[in-house]
């Protein structure tokens, strides 16, 4: 039998159009028709939609890029609910209808491991208001008190009478009604759902090849677009020669975009990349096009001594006490540039008409894509519409909507067609907002005890936020740099209690493009503080995790003594394996590292194990903060091994994964967690414990071979015992 | 016109010859579930079956294909029941992002069909497909299961 395949109109029925009856917000693909069942089911608020046969639909605001913030933001909002889990689903409200409706869903980025700590409250506060409505709807219709009944598993209960009434007979009746004034959200003793280790809600299409992702877009009569931007950051587009390839299998056309970029369109991905390879192209990259590494490197060591510097932490006079120091440690270490190389390489659809335009992407800020698109499409945000889609990856880079703004410039040159942009992974690797690259001057004074008198730590690098972000800075400041050693905050406020302490930054930014790349700052300022801690340590003859302890505050402390007594730091390891251990607080929660490693004698390293220690507060899904704490040793510890970012005439040298390694599942540590929430506050669990692995790992290799390895990656080091 | 043997169905492939099966099966297939990652054979996330081998799809040209058996991602459910290597992957949640997972299952289903009991040695040479997530300890532990069931 052969059947003919015509992809196009009948492939995904897609609909965008907005909202019907208040439910299937944005569009799903593929579609059921349901829409006249939709014209039936009113939401009973924003969070919350119940059907007549009891499912449960929980709107999440923010974007799920595999953190499995979708999973425990439901789990948040079922809690106070009070609902079956096993009736749960969930949907992603658009942007545009954000906007629309006030924004009563809050913010919708989705970085800074934000998810459920800057949300829990008012998605909670939605679950319990629907709760009541569905509660006072069931008493209205039994005619006695909402007091006298109770909720529980999607049923409502009138406790003196027994009568029950299941969520989906109570849903129209409850939607009707106005929502209460105020609601009370239950004390966590009581918490039946969050806390629990509930598998994702989102695993099924993504074992069957159903899910799709933005890459896996289709419209009907859709074109597909590649790209290719100055390889220098900041670089022109000269000039181009689409006749040379317009005669090409399936292209349609050639298109500058912005000044700095040209695309193909064509009928598929293939013909479109086909083309781009062999178009010929000129570009304008002025003197940055002379720029080498070296002068990278250069402009850094510049700033380690130099005389300005914005402070981001001071307490008594630093210098001045290691300048008199019985003792004085000095040490400079580097941190280089590193790609997020998500699986699924940036892409957006775009929809462009004089009158309307629609995104659909994987993006980490679905509001971000909207205004990028709106701003692209010169149309007002009224007229636009990004639709959100599960992302391959996000890791940060995908808080940016440069993607968005490219696929729409291109749609816009073909009006009415929809076109997806795909990059290339070689474009995705060379126009990374990659990891900022920084140096740091470590200097400290010990009195004649050995105590840690004085501090100094210099930064030198790039700031993110001048880059991407420049409104963000607070009289050119960028704050952010400091991630880990602020002086106090809920957020990263550094650990130790040093008398006198200065942390500065001196701001040089090379025209490499930075971005928030999983943990952010926090990686290289933990690589900073906790490897150059081990070297203090070992100046006053201490034990580093005695010297750490002496010095960090409680909760700081308290992870820190937790992961070691589970990692068995201090007990007798096997022959030739060495303990490191790290510590930092980031993005609200506590963190600690211990890592066991060996080092053979032709200088291959193992990491065999690392205990991870998290006091995030509270702690939602165990399961998820699990996998997030060993997900974000494969990050990092890939980033560490082999994660180097370089340039020469400008523009970056590595393409892709021959050139830009990761690792592997035989590299693959044993991670185990040590979840330690204290409670009484909300910390993140996505990135804090990133920071942790490389400085621990350091630190374990120092005990190994005795090098003191103060630049990643690890693969440009020896680590052969004496060589 | 090229007429591909996938997933036990005929179908009429109108793309160059020259075409990789990866787009060939994305974008002139509609079969999406198989992932663009690099394009040079080093993520493993475009890994199909073909004659039942564990095939990086991204450097196969559609005229090297000929009739040869080509599985997808798609065609592993049968009447969406899924293959115990799928439900293994169910059962210990293995998926975060998920986009590798489809080159992932995959690659262990072509592992467990050449070896139904492999050691973590068997795993760590045959599974070499890139998750930038973490997956790998889940990923193991899936293969092990599926290889008991």
């Amino acid at each position: 039998m052969t059947i003919q395949t015509s992809l196009g109109r009948r492939s995904f029925l897609v609909k965008t159009a907005a909202v019907v009856g208040g439910l299937s917000l944005g569009f799903r693909i593929p579609a059921d028709d349901d829409a006249a069942e939709a014209a039936e089911i009113k939401e009973i608020n924003a969070w919350v939609v119940i059907h007549p046969d009891d499912k449960v639909v929980i709107r999440i605001a923010r974007s799920e890029m595999g953190q499995g913030t979708l999973t425990g933001l439901a789990q948040l909002v079922a809690e106070e609910l009070e609902c079956d889990w096993s009736k749960v689903t969930t949907e992603f409200p658009t942007p545009g209808e954000n906007l629309k409706r006030k924004r009563v869903w809050g913010e919708m980025g989705t970085g800074g491991s934000r998810g459920i700590r800057t949300s829990h409250q008012y998605v909670r506060e939605g679950g319990a208001a629907a709760r009541e409505m569905l509660i006072a709807a069931a008493a209205a219709e039994w005619k006695v008190p909402a007091s006298e009944c109770t909720a529980a598993n999607s049923v409502v209960t009138h406790t003196a009478s027994g009568r029950k009434l299941g969520y989906g007979q109570l849903a129209m009746a409850a939607a009707k009604l106005d929502p209460p004034n105020a609601v009370k959200l239950k004390d966590p003793k009581d918490w039946k759902l969050i806390g629990k280790p509930l598998k994702r809600l989102d695993t099924l299409d993504k074992l069957t090849g159903k899910q799709v992702y933005g890459i896996d877009m289709r419209l009907p009569g859709m074109l597909i677009a590649t790209i290719k931007a100055c390889p220098v950051h900041g670089g022109k587009l000269k000039s181009f020669d689409a006749a040379k390839v317009e005669k090409m299998p399936g292209v349609k056309k050639v298109v500058p975009v912005d000044g700095n970029a040209v695309a193909v369109v064509a009928d598929t991905y293939w013909n479109a990349h086909t083309a781009l390879a062999a178009l010929p192209v000129e570009w304008d990259a002025g003197k940055l096009g002379q720029v080498q590494q070296d002068d990278v490197t250069a402009m850094l060591k510049e700033g380690l001594d130099a005389n300005e510097a914005f402070i981001g932490n001071k307490a008594g006079d630093a210098k001045a006490t290691i300048a008199g120091a019985a003792k004085k440690v000095e040490a400079t270490y580097k941190f280089p540039w590193q790609a997020h190389a998500c699986m699924e390489p940036m892409n957006a659809t775009a929809l462009y008409t004089p009158e309307k335009c629609e995104v659909w992407c994987g993006t980490q800020n679905g509001e971000a894509a909207l205004a990028a698109a709106a701003e692209a499409a010169e149309l007002p945000v009224s007229k636009c519409e990004a639709y959100k889609l599960i992302l391959g990856g996000g890791f940060g880079r995908r808080g940016r909507a440069d993607y968005v703004r490219q696929a729409v410039l291109i749609a816009k040159q073909m009006p009415g067609t929809p076109v997806k942009m795909i990059w290339s992974r070689e474009e995705d690797m060379t126009q990374d907002s990659y990891h900022p690259t920084t140096m740091c001057k470590m200097t400290a004074g010990l009195d004649a005890e050995n105590k840690l008198v004085g501090l100094h730590v210099r930064i030198s690098g790039q700031s993110i936020l001048a880059a991407l972000s420049p409104q963000s800075l607070e009289n050119g400041m960028d704050s952010r740099v400091f991630q880990g050693f602020m002086p106090g905050g809920p957020e990263a406020a550094y650990g130790y209690t040093v008398p006198n302490l200065l942390i500065d930054h001196a701001m040089r930014n090379p025209h490499v493009t930075p971005g928030f790349w999983r943990g952010v700052n926090t990686n290289q300022n933990a690589i900073y503080m906790e490897c150059f801690m081990d070297e203090v340590a070992e100046a006053a003859g201490q034990d580093p995790l005695d010297f750490r302890l002496k010095m960090l505050k409680p909760k700081y402390a308290a992870v820190l003594k937790a992961t070691a007594d589970k990692a068995g730091y201090g007990k007798k390891l096997p022959d030739g394996h060495f303990h490191g251990l790290a510590q930092i607080m980031g993005y609200g929660s506590y963190v600690a590292g211990i890592a066991e490693i060996s080092v053979s004698n032709d200088g291959v390293l193992k990491v065999h194990k690392i205990t991870a220690g998290t006091d995030p507060g509270y702690g939602v899904n165990p399961w998820l903060i699990d996998r997030q704490v060993a997900g974000s040793f494969v990050y990092g510890l890939s980033a560490s091994l082999y994660g180097e970012i370089t340039i020469k005439d400008g523009a970056v040298e590595q393409t892709n994964f021959d050139s830009y390694n990761v690792m592997r599942m035989d590299e693959m540590p044993e991670v185990e967690t040590v979840l330690v929430p204290s409670g009484g506050f909300w910390g993140g669990v996505g990135e804090p414990t990133i920071a942790v692995a490389a400085p621990a790992v350091l630190n374990g290799i120092y005990k190994a071979t005795g090098k003191r390895i103060r630049e990643l990656p690890l693969m440009n080091h020896d680590l052969r015992k004496g060589a | 016109m090229a007429v591909l043997n996938v997933n036990g169905k005929s179908l009429e492939a109108n793309a160059d010859a020259r075409t990789p099966l990866l787009w060939v099966l994305r974008d002139t297939l509609g079969l999406t579930g198989t992932k663009y990652g690099c394009g040079i054979a080093q993520c493993g996330a475009c890994t199909v079956l073909i004659d039942g081998v564990a095939t990086r799809s991204c450097q196969v040209p559609l005229n090297s294909v000929g009739r040869k058996k080509i599985t997808t991602i798609e065609g592993l459910a049968q009447d969406s029941k899924l293959t115990k290597i799928q439900q293994a992957w169910l059962e210990l949640d293995v998926p975060q992002c998920g986009y590798c997972q489809s080159g992932m299952i995959m690659a262990a289903t072509a592992l467990l069909a050449a070896k139904p009991q492999p050691t973590d040695a068997d795993i760590d040479a045959a599974m070499t497909n890139i998750c930038r997530c973490g997956t790998y300890k889940q990923v193991r532990e899936a293969i092990h299961a599926a290889a008991k069931a």
